[in-house]
Parts: C-alpha cells; sequence; structure tokens
C-alpha cells in the first residue's frame, strides 16, 4: 500500500507495568497443596510465569491475568478471590477516565486498533462526543474496505485557504497565484501538553513523531533549540507577544502559532510581512462571543483558525456547552455565508480518543489538534504529581526520544486506522468529505427525544416494572 | 385449546464450576458450635449439615440484606458474618452487570427467575433498555386469573405468502448466528438443541455447517454472508430458513475477521480454508449496490430451495427503514435488525460503541415505517443487538418487533463472565467461544443444552408473566404498543 494510506508501527513495550482494573487476593493460609492445583491449571500460565517487579513493588499475576476467574472457581478451599484495584479506579479524572487512559496506553505500546469480544460494554450514551453516533452503509450504498487495503481511504488534509473560484487570462493562463497549502497525511497536528515531565528527549521525541508523521508539533518558539532546529519544517512554533523572537527562527519554517491576544495583529502583520510564504494559524479561546472574534480573523486573512476548548471539551466559559455543538454552529454559520473553505478548522482540547477526531470532523472541523493524549501515550497516568514539582512516577523524562516517538507514532498509527474504520463504515473515501457531513451522524439528544418524548405519561395506579 | 407444543422439561442444572459465584459470602468463624439453626433458617440451602458438621456449601445462593431469616442475625454465638463477595464487583459491565450475569445463571440453573437479591431486569447503561419500564395497570384490572397455558407466546414467521413454509416458533425468539469457529461445536449444539427442543431455530453463522447439526435441520438456519464460508446448494436445501447477513451489530459497515489462532485444520476444513491462517468476510456483498441486486440473492435462494423463508439480517443506519422496505419489495420474510450494542463475537471498540444506532431507536423507526408503507403485516421483525433478558424482549416487541434473536445471553447461560478476550490465543479459558480441543471439553453436551433450555424456559415464563399483567392472551397484541412503555427521563415533564 502506498505509504501515504497507511503508518508504519513497530511495538514499544511499556517501560513499566500497567494499572488493571482488578487484582488477585490469594490466601497461602489453609492451602491443601492439592496434587492439580487451579493455579497451575491457568491456561494463559499466570501463576507458572509470575514474578516480582523489584523495582515497582508490582506482582506481576495482576498483569498477566485474563479475568477468566477459574482459579476463583477452582480452588477447593476457596481461597483465590478477585477485588476491584483502587488504584485503577483512581485513575485520571470524570472525563479521562481509567478506560481511556489505560485504552491510550495500549495503543501507544502495539499501534494496534483496541479490539475485544462479546459486545459493548460501555454505558447508552454519554455526554460531548459520547453522545453521537456515526453512521454504515447498508445494501444501497458502498460500505470501504481501508484496513486491509483493498481500497485506498485517504486521511489526508491541507492547512490554509482555497479560492471560491479560479480566474483565467484571456489566453487561458492562470490569473492568480495558486492558493499556499501545506498538506498533512491525517487530519491531527500535535501540540506539546500543558503539563507534564517533559525533559529534551521528550520534545524531541514528539517532534521525530510529527517528522515521521508528516504532520506537525506545536510549541512555545522559545523551545526551540539548537537541537530542535533541525525539525523545523514539522514544528509550529507559538508565538508570544510578551516575549520577542528572533526573525532567523522562521526560516525554514512553514507554520507559526499566533495566539490570540492584544497583539496578534500586529505580530501577524510582521510575519506576514517579514516571511510570505509562512501560514498564519491563530489560536482562539473556545469561547461565547468567539464567533465576532472568528469573523473578525477572516477579515484579516488568517487562513488557519484553531479553537481550544478546555482539557474536557467543553468551552472555556461554559462547561455545560461541548466543543461538539460550539464546532457545528460556527460551520454552519460559515456555510451559510458561503466562506467556509477560506479558511481551515483545526479544533483542541479534550480530543482523547480516535472516535473525537471524526466526530469533531463530522461537526464541522478539518483536523484537531492533540496534546494530553501524547503524554499519556508516554504512560502517563494523569496524576498530576508534576504540576506540585513532584517525582513523576513513570519517569517520563527519562524516556529516550527514540522510543518516546514510537509511542506517538503508533497511537496515531492505531487512531488512523480507527479513523479509517469510520470511514469505511460509512462509505467516505477522503476524510475531507466527511467534514459537516452531519447527516451521516446520530445525535443522541435529536433522536431520543423522538423516539421515547411520548412515553413520558403513566396513569395513576399503573405500576412500573 | 392451545396452540403451543408442550415446552421442554427444567432440570436443575448447577454451575460446572466447583465455586459457583455469588454476590455474598458468609464468613463462619472457629466459635461455630454445629447446633444448625442457620441450616433450619436459611430458605436457599445456603448452608448444610455434612457429616455431623455445619458447613457453608452455597454462598452463592445468599440474596444478602434482602434475605427474610438473617442467619447471621439469628446465629446463637454469632458465628456468621454477612459480607459482599469482592470477586463479584470485578465482574461484568454497564450492560452486563454483575448482578444481571448471576441472575442469567441463576436461571440457567433453576429455569425460573431469581427469588429475590438480584436485579435481573435491567442494567447500569443509563440508557435505552436501561431507563424503559414496562407499565402494568392496576392489578385488579388486568386478567391475572387467566391460565398459562391460555397465553400464547408464539409468532409466525411466513407473513407473506402461501407457497413458502408456513412456520411457527412457539416462543418469540430463535437464536442468532455464532459460527463454528467463533464457537466450540458444542455450544453450537447446545443452542442447536435448546433452540429444537422449543420448536424455533438457531442461526449457523458464517463458518459452514457442520455434520454435527443434521439431526436438527428442522430448526437451522443457514447464514449465508460475504465470505461465503462452507455455503453450498446443499446447505441450503437442508434448511427451512436461510438468512443473509448483510451487516452485524457489532461491526456495523464491517467486515468479519476470524484470528489465524482460532482457524484450527478442522475449521479450515469446513470453511474451505487453510489452517492457521486468519480468515476475512469482506464487507459489504460487491454483488449487493441496490435493492434489485439484492433481490437477484433472494430470488437464487428461491431457486435451490423455493420453498425456504429468506431473512435478511442488517445493522442499522440512519436510513434503516428505507432498508427495510426495499428487503421487503426484494422478497424477504423475515428482517432481522441488529442493533449497535450487541454481537459475540471480537469486534474493534470503536465500530461496537459508534457506529450505527442502538436497536431501541431502530425498531420503532422501521416499525411505523413499513406500517405507513402499508407492509408491516406482511413481513416478521426480528430484533437483536443487547437483549439480554425477558424484560428487553417484551420492551423490544412493545416497541415494535415481532421477535428478538438470542445471542450473548445463551451464553451466558453456559458461564460465560464477559471478560471479553473470546479472541486472544486459544480462545476463550471457559471452554465457550473456542475452537481448542481441550477447552472444548470442558463443557458437557448434555449440561449446556439445559443450562440454555432453563434459561429460555425461565424468559418464557416470565413474558407469561408479563402478558398477564398486561391483561393480553398472546404476544401479538404487545407488538408497537408503546403505550405499555414509560421511559423514565420523560416522565413528568
Amino acid at each position: 500500500m502506498p505509504s501515504k494510506y497507511m503508518i508504519d508501527t513497530q511495538a514499544a513495550p511499556n517501560r513499566f507495568k500497567v494499572l488493571t482494573r482488578s487484582g488477585i487476593i490469594a490466601w497461602e493460609e489453609g492451602c491443601l497443596k492439592c496434587p492439580v492445583c487451579a493455579k497451575r491449571e491457568c491456561i494463559y500460565g499466570v501463576y507458572d510465569n509470575r514474578d516480582l517487579d523489584i523495582m515497582q513493588m508490582v506482582d506481576s499475576i495482576d498483569n498477566q491475568c485474563m479475568n477468566c476467574l477459574r482459579c476463583v472457581q477452582g480452588c477447593p478451599k476457596e481461597l483465590i478471590h478477585k477485588s476491584v484495584n483502587p488504584e485503577y479506579e483512581a485513575l485520571g479524572d470524570s472525563y479521562w477516565t481509567p478506560e481511556i487512559i489505560t485504552t491510550l496506553w495500549s495503543q501507544a505500546e502495539t499501534g494496534r486498533i483496541p479490539v475485544s469480544g462479546s459486545g459493548y460494554s460501555g454505558p447508552f450514551s454519554g455526554s460531548g462526543f459520547d453522545s453521537m453516533w456515526t453512521d454504515m452503509s447498508e445494501i444501497v450504498r458502498p460500505t470501504r474496505d481501508g484496513i486491509h487495503g483493498r481500497e485506498y481511504i485517504s486521511a489526508a488534509i491541507h492547512l490554509g485557504k482555497t479560492p471560491g473560484h479560479l480566474t483565467f487570462t484571456h489566453s487561458g493562463d492562470l490569473d492568480s497565484k495558486p492558493p499556499f497549502l501545506v498538506d498533512i497525511p491525517l487530519p491531527v497536528v500535535l501540540r506539546i501538553p500543558p503539563f507534564g515531565p517533559m525533559g529534551i528527549n521528550t520534545i524531541k521525541g514528539w517532534a521525530l513523531a510529527a517528522k515521521k508523521l508528516r504532520t506537525f508539533l506545536t510549541l512555545p518558539y522559545e523551545m526551540i533549540d539548537k537541537e530542535m532546529v533541525t525539525f523545523k519544517e514539522c514544528l509550529i512554533p507559538s508565538i508570544s507577544p510578551a516575549q520577542p523572537y528572533g526573525d532567523d527562527l522562521l526560516e525554514g519554517v512553514r507554520l507559526v502559532e499566533v495566539p490570540w491576544g492584544e497583539k496578534w495583529k500586529e505580530i501577524a502583520q510582521e510575519i506576514r510581512e517579514a516571511h510570505p510564504s509562512v501560514l498564519i494559524s491563530c489560536r482562539i479561546p473556545l469561547a461565547m462571543g468567539m464567533e465576532e472574534m472568528f469573523l473578525h480573523l477572516l477579515d484579516s486573512g488568517v487562513s488557519i483558525i484553531n479553537l481550544e476548548g478546555t482539557s474536557s471539551g467543553r468551552l472555556l466559559d461554559d462547561n455545560s456547552v461541548f466543543i461538539k455543538d460550539a464546532i457545528r454552529s460556527i460551520h454552519l454559520a460559515l456555510v451559510e455565508r458561503g466562506i467556509r473553505d477560506e479558511v481551515t478548522i483545526l479544533v483542541g482540547g479534550g480530543l482523547a480518543m480516535a472516535e473525537h477526531v471524526a466526530k469533531a470532523i463530522i461537526c464541522g472541523a478539518d483536523g484537531v489538534v492533540i496534546d494530553l493524549p501524547i503524554l499519556i501515550a508516554l504512560e502517563c497516568r494523569m496524576c498530576r504529581r508534576c504540576t506540585k514539582q513532584l517525582p513523576c512516577p513513570v519517569e517520563i523524562d527519562q524516556a529516550t526520544s527514540s522510543w518516546v516517538a514510537s509511542r506517538t507514532i503508533n497511537l496515531l498509527g492505531a487512531w488512523h486506522k480507527q479513523i479509517l474504520e469510520i470511514m469505511g463504515a460509512m462509505g467516505i473515501r477522503d476524510v475531507r468529505r466527511l467534514r459537516g457531513e452531519a447527516g451521516r451522524a446520530i445525535f443522541f439528544e435529536d433522536l431520543d427525544r423522538n423516539t421515547f418524548r411520548s412515553l413520558g405519561e403513566v396513569q395513576e395506579g399503573y405500576e412500573l416494572e | 385449546m392451545s396452540l403451543n407444543s408442550k415446552p421442554p422439561e427444567v432440570v436443575i442444572t448447577p454451575s460446572r464450576f466447583r465455586n459457583p459465584i455469588g454476590k455474598y459470602r458468609l464468613h463462619r468463624t472457629d466459635d461455630c458450635i454445629g447446633c444448625g439453626k442457620c441450616v433450619e433458617l436459611c430458605p436457599y440451602g445456603v448452608h448444610v449439615i455434612q457429616a455431623g458438621h455445619v458447613l457453608t456449601k452455597n454462598h452463592y445462593r445468599c440474596v444478602g440484606p434482602e434475605c427474610p431469616n438473617p442467619c447471621h442475625e439469628a446465629c446463637p454465638v454469632g458465628a456468621l458474618a454477612l459480607n459482599r463477595n469482592p470477586t463479584f464487583d470485578t465482574m461484568g459491565d454497564l450492560r452486563w452487570t454483575p448482578d444481571l450475569l448471576l441472575s442469567t445463571w441463576y436461571m440457567a440453573e433453576n429455569g425460573t427467575v431469581p427469588p429475590r437479591g438480584l436485579e435481573y431486569r435491567i442494567g447500569a447503561s443509563d440508557g435505552g433498555f436501561d431507563r424503559l419500564r414496562l407499565v402494568f395497570p392496576p392489578a385488579h384490572r388486568s386478567q391475572s386469573e387467566a391460565l398459562n397455558e391460555d397465553v400464547d407466546i408464539g409468532i409466525y414467521l411466513n407473513r407473506r405468502d402461501g407457497s413458502s413454509h408456513h412456520i411457527r416458533i412457539d416462543v418469540p425468539f430463535y437464536g442468532g448466528g455464532m459460527s463454528y469457529g467463533s464457537v466450540s461445536i458444542i455450544t453450537m449444539l447446545s443452542r442447536v438443541r435448546a433452540a429444537a427442543a422449543f420448536g424455533t431455530f438457531c442461526c449457523t453463522g458464517e463458518g459452514g455447517y457442520p455434520d454435527e447439526l443434521k439431526p436438527y435441520d428442522d430448526h437451522v438456519i443457514t447464514q449465508v454472508a460475504t465470505g461465503l464460508f462452507g455455503v453450498r446448494e446443499e446447505t441450503i436445501q437442508r434448511v427451512r430458513i436461510a438468512e443473509f447477513k448483510y451487516a452485524q451489530g457489532a461491526k456495523p459497515g464491517l467486515g468479519g475477521h476470524l484470528l489465524g489462532d482460532k482457524v484450527t485444520p478442522a475449521v479450515a476444513g469446513m470453511r474451505e480454508a487453510v489452517a492457521g491462517y486468519p480468515l476475512f468476510s469482506p464487507f459489504p456483498f460487491h454483488s449487493v449496490y441496490s435493492v434489485e441486486d439484492h433481490k437477484k440473492h433472494v430470488d437464487w435462494i428461491k431457486t435451490i430451495n423455493p420453498k425456504a423463508l429468506i431473512t435478511v439480517k442488517v445493522s442499522t443506519p440512519t436510513d434503516v427503514d428505507m432498508v427495510a422496505v426495499g428487503i421487503y419489495y426484494a422478497g424477504a420474510h423475515i428482517i432481522h435488525l441488529d442493533g449497535s450494542y450487541g454481537g459475540t463475537g471480537a469486534a474493534p471498540d470503536i465500530a461496537k460503541k459508534n457506529i450505527a444506532m442502538p436497536i431501541e431507536y431502530a425498531v420503532p423507526r422501521v416499525h411505523r415505517f413499513l406500517k405507513e408503507e402499508g407492509i408491516r403485516d406482511k413481513i416478521t421483525v426480528m430484533a437483536s443487538g443487547g437483549i439480554r433478558t425477558p424484560h428487553d424482549v417484551a420492551k423490544i416487541i412493545a416497541l415494535g418487533a415481532d421477535g428478538v434473536c438470542t445471542g450473548t445471553a445463551e451464553l451466558v447461560a453456559l458461564e460465560c463472565i464477559r471478560c471479553h478476550n473470546c479472541e486472544s490465543g486459544r480462545g476463550c479459558a471457559r471452554g465457550i467461544a473456542t475452537t481448542d480441543p481441550e477447552l472444548t471439553e470442558l463443557i458437557d453436551l448434555e449440561w449446556g443444552t439445559q443450562r440454555i433450555i432453563n434459561l429460555l424456559m425461565a424468559w418464557r415464563k416470565e413474558l407469561i408473566r408479563i402478558l398477564k399483567r398486561l391483561g393480553m392472551k398472546s404476544i401479538t397484541e404487545l407488538v408497537g404498543r408503546t403505550d405499555c412503555l414509560a421511559h423514565l427521563d420523560y416522565m413528568n415533564k
């Protein structure tokens, strides 16, 4: 398969034992020493391969246990039990749940799509992106098979604006300059996470991953030191108005980020004059009144706008509004004005799973910006100890840059395949066609109300069961 | 006179494991004086006297705080303590809660719903079935004096024509497709034999038609899916119902995939493939891109086996109503809608969670659309994809289905604990979804058959009780009766 349709991944083992949802409690006292012990009968060989990790003080049985409970049910003295692991339940927070964190770990380790047997085990629906389903094709519309390579599905997008139409001279030549666009093979741009115990190798590893994936890593421009200069073509320096930046810094850079702020216009103007070939991306907070900000930016000729919500996928100033709904309204406003293609919309904040990428695009984004997932890919437990200057339990800053890069590439490789699964099922072969396809999505609020709202009346004396 | 043939017998069939898992555990200290009071008090047989000793033998039968005669409170020396079993809380998930797993095991052992202590009607997914409730009229107004024998839960599968088989099943369900390869031959036979005992059917899934099934040909639905594994003219001629599988709820829009480890020589032989290599069942049928193409498929089956009923299994896209109408006009007898939250085999998590809509939305939509087209009474609508309990069956029928296809619940009856590792290595450690010869032997065929019979008998009794409470004599009266349902999220609003 041509390289633009796939991402090569290679297993990058965990450095630390992962936390599991439950642990084994095996009492020794009262053991009958049966000739055929329930432990020896384990089909996964968990007890035979048991060892203790001295550094982490972790007993390997919990990691190897596949929860078949045969030992629990087989021990004649009932000495073996399982118990919920409180450390697992304490992982992350209500948005970055233990399930999301551990799934990200395993994707970063293997590069594979998470697969499991016997049906879906989660809640019926949820908030934000969990309140929508994506469509599929059946009988009257073909689906596409991108995963097994029988058909090609493109996940590539371009960054920049495209003209509404082209004009030609009398002689038939193009009358205008062709649009300056930057292509990335998957609709994801990386950003340095807001926290994390990052060493130079961490940053370098992410830059390496961005380079191999042919996408970008956004980082504060002051992080670009001598070593990082070699990665310039895949970095998006974020210019802060408070600090001056050296002009030579922007040589060889293709994109620059200017955060929304007092002097953004001046900075943007300066960059545009000094480096006309550099694309400018403006980062604005997703908050009430952003439509105005947005249109103002469009008028000023900004070609990429990066909308940033909170890390739990909500508006910065209103926790009850999800970015999914904000993207939909902005996208529709631009479509109505007929100017949707004059800007690339990237969305960040709370993008935690592959499905979020596809759903953000269905809601109207061109692509997404992810930050915390690339930290979690490095085994981060979201304990936030680093924000209190406490040591990282998984020593992220000690990891080599090549391991960091592999883990990041694996995660995005797994995401890429999952985006193809979603698009394949819908019969869409180009992710640019997925943008704004809300008609091929199913929204919980609408469908649930339409289906069940008439089922609210119960007469006096009637019983519910 | 009752239409029903005699239902099979319930035979108490306990767990095949030494220690059945319960919600509670009773701890007996050395203070026990062996007076036997607990044995006397317990209505559930948790304690027994063996060789002069009092033992807590059957923890799993303890109903905990809901017990009318709590032994631990009555013990004269305070030697008993009631605790929650920590293992219980590590099991299951929001859709199949540990309560639902244990109550399904209870039904498979005893043929009735659990007396108390377990929530056997709903899960904890917080939507769909788990927020819907059946609405019963006040007790004095329902016909509770009707005899159980007078309540008919059977349905007709051919509502379309006189030239094909005229088939009635005595229960409103048949077994959904699970292939030889994805499950063991013992699992497959247990399901088919239980189906035969109820006078209903069980589908082969897409993995061929093992010879062991031949004695039950009249109760087998053979599946034709995109890989055409093991599909031969002869297998289609053998059966009374043939199923086209266009999609399945667990992986809508995606093909089937049997991992190489599970492709043993026997599985490979059945599927006419090479052992050890993964098998892909492609998606979609590349010969079907229109209703006309689909009709060509149906006609093909009808040419080979003119009297066969045709069922068409589809998933639940936004235009599922249009798909259903197309299926009818192509000549099918049954539409089988498979919702997104079910499935037994291995599937990508992203597909299970996100692609296509839950069955609770698809069924009312299709029911209404077919009614508006004036063809609702010409076709049978079967629903599947997350039907776990007899209450789910009643709810989906009230939403507009005629019946349901069973799947996961039957595997749970065989003591599946939903560890979700069906696809790894040698397959299911509990011997259900595996082709490994040694693991397959973990289940005895008689045991497996009886467990499924018991489960379905419990469902049958519960459905009859529900119909009686609703004042109905036939399950066909319940179809589309949304007035018998309430949704907790929309009440008093």
